[in-house]
């Protein structure tokens, strides 16, 4: 058995400070990257045209939390990512590790293993989370902005 | 009833409102109703869905093995429902969700719909959570959607509606006095007075829903009256 490998930021970004200005009984507030893998334009328009899907991050500000890992919900996760949309936004966020085709589903073993792709999904997914930052449109451009932890996808006609 | 700017009314009679009233609003929304928790047990490990109009975020939590991505109108109450750990959640309208079509397992969207000020704005918003849901083939069911809506014939509940009264309402939301903020106080005639908020309902008739989801183009799959609300599953068709 090896240890989890520390976490290492790719140089574009930078991990969030973890004296975060909030109540020690809230969770600081941030999105998973599994959430960007269901995101797209809020535009109709932009929906039918691939470049919207998936959205790009610009300027994110990462942290890297640690959650238990649970080898079924990966396993029953995976069938439903969508993994070109996945191995973009990784790659984006400077993760090389995923492999350029969905893996079939993991046999239990080596959902366990310690460097294995369940392990690498697992953090990710769900350990990865996103504090501060921008979702753009690849179609019409537009971005959103992602602020505390909390993203808006209200259009600009909306902003009142 | 005929609003002329119905994207406005709600602005006002809704959106407004439940950025004033979120922190009582939210104190008052902690038990899940029976039906909604049942839908959210029955779903299988890993499967993805929408918490639409998700409020302070109370059924994103129900099911620690599923993943629901909330979204709702009001920043305040997404405020909130932020601190729910396991699952994420965000601001955004009903009308223009910003998910791609068919990916989703399920979707559950809970006194939500009556919000919306025309026939056509109800009808819209049942259509865009319609398109999130998988659809049906050979292999698969495809996606369940879950909608509640508060229903006209309530004539036992505190409100005291009933068959043929008004469909368009106005229903006072008195803020206690915990939760008013010193702006909203100073704003107060008297230190005593509450503040009343109005919020727009459109109160659904029997049968209402069904009818409102088969004009989106779903398939009502169970429908049925719950303490003074009308619910359907409903998904695509093929």
């Amino acid at each position: 058995m090896t240890a989890k490998p520390p976490f290492i930021p790719p140089p574009h970004f930078t991990l969030h400070p973890t004296n975060l200005p909030l109540p020690p009984t809230t969770p600081p507030p941030k999105m998973k990257i599994l959430t960007t893998n269901y995101l797209t334009c809020a535009l109709r328009a932009c929906k039918s045209h691939p470049s919207s899907f998936p959205l790009h991050f610009r300027d994110a500000e990462l942290q890297q939390d640690s959650l238990p890992f649970n080898a079924a919900f990966i396993a029953n996760i995976l069938p439903r990512i969508d993994w070109p949309a996945l191995l973009t936004t990784a790659t984006e966020l400077g993760f090389t590790g995923l492999p350029a085709e969905k893996p079939d589903l993991l046999a239990t073993a080596e959902m366990e293993a310690d460097e294995g792709v369940g392990r690498e999904l697992h953090r990710i997914l769900l350990e990865t989370q996103v504090v501060e930052g921008k979702l753009v449109c690849g179609n019409c451009g537009h971005e959103y902005a992602i602020h505390q932890g909390i993203a808006n996808f209200l259009l600009p006609g909306h902003l009142v | 009833m005929d609003i002329v700017d119905p994207e406005e009314y709600e602005a006002s009679h809704v959106h407004r409102v439940y950025e004033h009233i979120a922190p009582h609003f939210s104190a008052t929304r902690f038990k899940p109703w029976p039906i909604v928790e049942k839908f959210l047990c029955n779903l299988p490990i890993g499967a993805v869905g929408l918490d639409v109009g998700c409020g302070n975020g109370k059924y994103l939590t129900v099911n620690p093995n599923v993943f629901i991505v909330g979204s709702d109108r009001s920043s305040s109450l997404i405020g909130i429902a932020r601190g729910r750990k396991i699952q994420d959640s965000f601001v955004a309208d009903a009308l223009d969700l910003p998910h791609p079509d068919s990916r989703f397992d399920f979707a559950i969207s809970i006194a939500v719909i009556h919000h919306f000020s025309s026939p056509e704005r109800r009808c819209h918003a049942l259509k865009s959570i319609l398109a999130t849901l998988k659809v049906p083939n050979d292999n698969s069911d495809g996606g369940r959607a879950l909608i509640y809506v508060w229903a006209l014939e309530q004539k036992n509940s505190r409100r005291g509606w009933d068959e043929g009264d008004q469909q368009d309402v106005f229903v006072p939301w008195v803020m206690s006095k915990q939760f008013s903020s010193t702006n909203a106080k100073a704003k107060g005639k008297g230190r005593d007075e509450k503040l009343t908020y109005m919020r727009y309902y459109h109160l659904y008739r029997k049968g209402e829903l069904e009818a409102d989801i088969a004009r989106a183009g779903g398939r009502v799959q169970e429908s049925g009256y719950e303490k003074d609300n009308w619910w359907a599953i409903c998904g695509p068709v093929r």
